[in-house]
């Protein structure tokens, strides 16, 4: 079996890019920060290999959460959007056959999740997750209803932005990543503590989806585009080759 | 102004948040929507070598138990290989070497059932022990935390690791290092993970 060209080592995280472990006004983050400097380590074949998923992991219709969780012939309740997108590396390249998962509240902002105790109602139709493989160009999309707003135990009047969390694995361990969908317009965004946890204005927007009128259904759903960059790799041409034995 | 540089930049981060098993284990949310739920078999039915779990607790500062965290774990099979092209080898068919597991909404145990890996070729020429990758995410934990899994039963091997060697402070290798214990015959290898404090876990920016 001829294997692929071995992969490279990734660029190295840029920390100042992402949140901080320790964000005092996110509070569950205070008892929950590693105190002491992580180890940086470079690259070996643990971080550079990652587990790959085929189209027998996963059915078809997991990518539709208006039809995944419903009863024949209802829908949830709630604004029916698209949310599709590209996963890239930092290189611009697409990354194709990965693993995209999500999860959401529903349109009252409650979660299907027996610790949630929210007053907002459950929905009989509405499960609450995702997941797919993006295509041979790295596109995703996904079919749900837009979630709504939620308060939290921060300060007492803290409320989530309308948010979808992503889950992302790339083709490196190393590139795996969690992050959260924010929506275009709302005001809760800037209100947030745990948006406020990423240091530039400039990296919260990389987490911003935009209106998509292009990829809109008329009559039908409305679309929002939201692409996800993974870290990229370095061309294997004149460097060392990740080494098997 | 000089070149500009096209890189793109990473998307940004966030917690995983206290309901991450809706999505990633949504069983454990206490439904059921999915044929298959991914994660639960790390290393299949036909994996040589020898058949070990690892189990542990995450503590916070406190010394608390974090009751809401997910786990994945990222190793080769017995004989040191990847199950990803990239790698050179081949792995027994079923072979993944990739699970999650989330901790007990009431005690924050967790555990894990697996094969024992093989060591891995480092850089370098450097053979590294054997060893399990960690990635843990939470509420409260903003960039999911990465670390590894050592084994005490292989002191000769952990001693010439270059990972290891890598930590300046030599006490602080030994949280990476799983105890062993037999139970009814099986090895299980304890683990804890302690988030913050003196004793905190050893976490690489990899």
């Amino acid at each position: 079996m001829t294997k692929p060209p071995q992969p490279g080592e990734f660029y190295q995280r840029d920390r100042r890019w992402h949140p901080p472990a320790l964000s005092r006004d996110y509070k569950t983050s205070v008892t929950r920060a590693p105190q002491f400097p992580l180890i940086s380590l470079e690259n070996t074949a643990s971080e550079m290999t990652g587990p790959v998923f085929g189209r027998n992991d996963i059915a078809p219709a997991d990518n539709d959460l208006l039809t995944n969780y419903a009863q024949p012939g209802e829908s949830p309740v709630g604004e029916r959007i698209i949310v599709h997108g590209k996963v890239l590396d930092e290189n611009a390249r697409p990354v194709p056959n990965t693993l995209v998962e999500i999860w959401q509240a529903n349109a009252s902002g409650r979660y299907r999740h027996k610790k949630d105790s929210y007053r907002g109602a459950l929905d009989p139709n509405f499960g609450g997750c995702g997941r797919t493989l993006t295509d041979g160009n790295g596109c995703y999309r996904f079919r749900t209803v837009k979630p709504g707003a939620y308060p939290w135990r921060n300060g007492v009047n803290d409320w989530r932005p309308a948010h979808i969390h992503v889950s992302v694995f790339g083709t490196g361990f190393a590139q795996r990543l969690i992050t959260q969908l924010y929506f275009e317009g709302d005001p809760l965004i800037a209100r947030c503590p745990i948006v406020n946890t990423i240091p530039d204005p400039e990296a919260v927007q990389m987490l911003i989806a935009r209106l998509d009128m292009n990829a809109t259904i008329p009559l039908d759903t409305i679309a929002y585009r939201f692409d996800i960059v993974l870290r990229g790799r370095r061309s294997t041409l004149f460097e060392n080759r990740l080494e098997g034995n | 102004m000089p070149q500009r540089l096209d890189y793109l930049k990473e998307t940004p981060s966030q917690t995983a948040g206290p309901y991450v098993h809706i999505g990633l284990a949504p069983g454990a949310a206490g439904f059921e929507i999915y044929d298959q739920e991914l994660g639960w078999d790390i290393s299949g039915p036909n994996a040589k070598g020898e058949r070990i779990r690892v189990e542990g607790i995450v503590t916070d500062g406190t010394g608390s138990p974090v009751k809401d965290v997910l786990l994945e774990a990222w190793q080769a099979n017995a004989e040191g290989v990847y199950a990803h092209p990239g790698h050179s080898g081949e792995v027994e068919e079923g072979f993944r070497g990739w699970g999650r597991v989330i901790t007990d909404f009431e005690t924050g145990e967790w555990g894990f059932d697996t094969v024992k890996p093989g060591a891995v070729m480092g850089r370098n020429g450097q053979m590294m022990a054997p060893h399990i990758s960690l990635w843990i995410v939470a509420r409260g934990i903003n960039v999911g935390l990465n670390t590894r899994i050592y084994f005490e039963d292989e002191a000769e091997a952990n001693a010439a690791d270059p990972v290891l060697n890598v930590i300046e402070w030599e006490h602080r290798r030994a949280t990476l290092i799983a105890k062993r214990e037999l139970r009814d015959g099986l090895a299980v290898y304890h683990f804890d993970i302690r988030l913050q404090g003196g004793d905190e876990t050893v976490f690489f920016d990899i």
